[in-house]
């Protein structure tokens, strides 16, 4: 009789358990996450309606090696004529189907990423509104030399003296015409 | 006990020319008759003689002479018609922009304050200078606006009336000389008065004063409902027009992409866009939920959508409250994790939306984590 107790007994606490437990284990790897030390971003800001494959790749490669967060950053420049917290929808249709791709090849490398779209004057005035307002561990920027679109020499150097983070510039490179822009997005979007 | 605060009534038009001026003066003439004390507070004529003509018998109150760098400019008097408080005060151009010096920078500044003193106003403005639109007029027209006004004193207004007038009426006009003096009239038609341009125009102002007119009827009918039980209440809800869309988010990165999805979704309609969190009560935010829910308001402010921090314990029973309150015709929801313990008995929030929100569509948008195969 007191086996059969005993044994009823194991069986209600194992359904129990089974009932109380999320589905695949997971509140053993929550356990290993919430242990885990703080989790390092890598932010990749960048303008307009593409961005290099190169810095992109590049940028996946890291945050994959240090098991860091990408935080793929639009910076976009809005008129004086506005407020600078105005509601920018122009650029933003823009930026939305980038960071839809990126973050599809992100996920596709296992890669978490965490996306911002930052307004400012300039390019760099919305650079350094988000290096102010976010806490990251790396940039990464592309030197293209194009510096009608995007960052200019200036604001790279700004970036290293200013930054407060490890700063990666991207040299020019013959891969440089490859970029991944809104036509990278896959499925409907 | 706090005074009254007066009444705001928006002419809003396509572009200079349709009307707008002349309309509320004749409202002003309307008002005086019947008794009302009026007095028009600033008025742009810009040399049209029906403009001019409509303000006859009207009380004008002179501008103030502000000296600004040596030249002498006219404004709108301010202190003189909070000391004359009539009970109505005519104000044309509201998106203009001040002289430094003044007590404000921009004159709905001051509209605010002739409203705060319990003075109702009429006062007009172009749809170009809504913030909202400001970046695709520029795209559309290539014409940079710069006098703007926040979406939401338009918003806010008591009535707004549009003053329409089809884009070729409009072009008529302006080459009869009833709009701009004779020497600029090639300019202006060479430059922003195409027929292009004002359609657009036409149709960015009447999707305005349709969302307006939404906005106060949806409100007005959530507020005249009778307090019943839930379901009955869903039955009950007023019916949008037009669509509005509603994501249903938590402060987490993964959610940025749900918001992306919805703007786009929103864009294609044409629609309006919330995006609500249902935060729990009695709890305030950890720093890491603050900082997203940071960067979610950001997001959203870029985007021109609306964040909505709602709170409640029951996550379906506040997203179904807000989308009845906002006229909500579509709800995207990320897709859920798995159920823990207790919650396993409960029937998952897209079904209890479904239930308690019928006629509104309800789109679950898929976790690009767990799609593994690769991007072409």
């Amino acid at each position: 009789m007191t086996v059969l107790l005993i044994v009823v007994a194991a069986v209600v606490l194992g359904l129990a358990a089974g009932w109380w437990l999320p589905p695949n284990g997971r509140l053993g790897k929550r356990s290993a996450t919430a242990t885990a030390p703080t989790v390092r971003r890598i932010l990749l800001p960048f303008t307009g309606t593409s961005i290099s494959s190169r810095s992109l790749q590049a940028a996946l490669r890291l945050c994959k090696a240090e098991n860091a967060t990408l935080m793929p950053a639009y910076l976009a420049r809005v008129p004086r004529t506005l407020p600078l917290d105005a509601a920018v929808p122009r650029q933003a249709s823009e930026a939305m189907p980038l960071l839809e791709a990126i973050e599809q090849q992100a996920h596709a490398q296992d890669v978490p990423v965490d996306t911002r779209i930052e307004r400012g004057r300039t390019y760099r005035h919305a650079l350094s509104r988000l290096l102010d307002g976010e806490k990251v561990d790396r940039v990464i920027v592309s030197a293209n030399g194009d510096t009608d679109h995007g960052l200019s020499e200036e604001d790279l150097v700004w970036l290293l003296r200013e930054a407060p983070a490890e700063v990666l510039i991207l040299r020019p490179g013959p891969a440089d015409d490859r970029v991944v822009s809104a036509a990278a997005v896959a499925g409907h979007f | 006990m706090e005074a009254r605060a007066g009444r705001l009534k928006v002419f809003l038009g396509m572009a200079a020319g349709v009307g707008k001026t002349v309309r509320m003066l004749q409202e002003g003439h309307a008002a005086a008759d019947s008794g009302r004390d009026v007095v028009v507070a600033l008025l742009e004529t810009h040399r049209r003689e029906d403009t001019a003509r409509a303000a006859e018998g009207l009380s004008i109150l002179p501008r103030r002479i502000v000296d600004y760098r040596g030249t002498a400019l006219q404004e709108m008097d301010l202190p003189a018609i909070l000391a004359r408080a009539p009970e109505l005060c005519l104000i044309d151009e509201l998106a203009h922009t001040n002289a430094p010096g003044l007590e404000h920078a921009k004159r709905w500044e001051d509209v605010r304050d002739v409203l705060r003193a319990g003075i109702d106003v009429l006062t007009t403005v172009n749809v170009q200078h809504l913030e909202s639109l400001n970046d695709r007029v520029t795209e559309l027209s290539g014409v940079v606006v710069r006098e703007t006004i926040p979406d939401a004193v338009v918003g806010s207004a008591d009535e707004i009336v549009l003053i329409d007038l089809t884009p070729e009426a409009l072009l008529e006009r302006l080459r009869a000389g009833k709009v701009y003096p004779a020497e600029r009239v090639d300019a202006a038609l060479n430059n922003f008065f195409k027929v292009e341009n004002l359609a657009a125009l036409r149709e960015f102002s009447l999707r305005q004063v349709a969302e307006e007119v939404e906005a106060q009827r949806v409100g007005h009918a959530a507020a005249a409902l009778p307090r019943r039980e839930e379901h009955e209440q869903g039955d009950r809800a007023p019916q949008a027009v037009g669509e509005r869309l509603m994501a249903a988010v938590e402060p987490l990165p993964s959610c940025q992409r749900l918001v992306r999805r919805a703007w786009r979704s929103a864009q294609r309609l044409g629609a309006e866009l919330d995006v609500v969190w249902v935060q729990p009560p009695g709890r305030p935010p950890t720093d890491e939920e603050e900082a997203r829910l940071g960067a979610l308001r950001t997001l959203c402010s870029v985007l021109g959508a609306h964040l909505l921090v709602e709170s409640g314990d029951d996550v379906a029973v506040a997203i179904a409250e807000a989308a009845r309150r906002r006229g909500t015709t579509y709800i995207l929801l990320g897709a859920s994790r798995p159920p823990r313990g207790l919650a396993r008995m409960r029937e998952p929030l897209p079904l209890q939306l479904i239930r308690k929100l019928p006629g509104v569509d309800v789109r679950i948008v898929a976790d690009r984590a767990l799609r593994k195969e690769t991007p072409s």
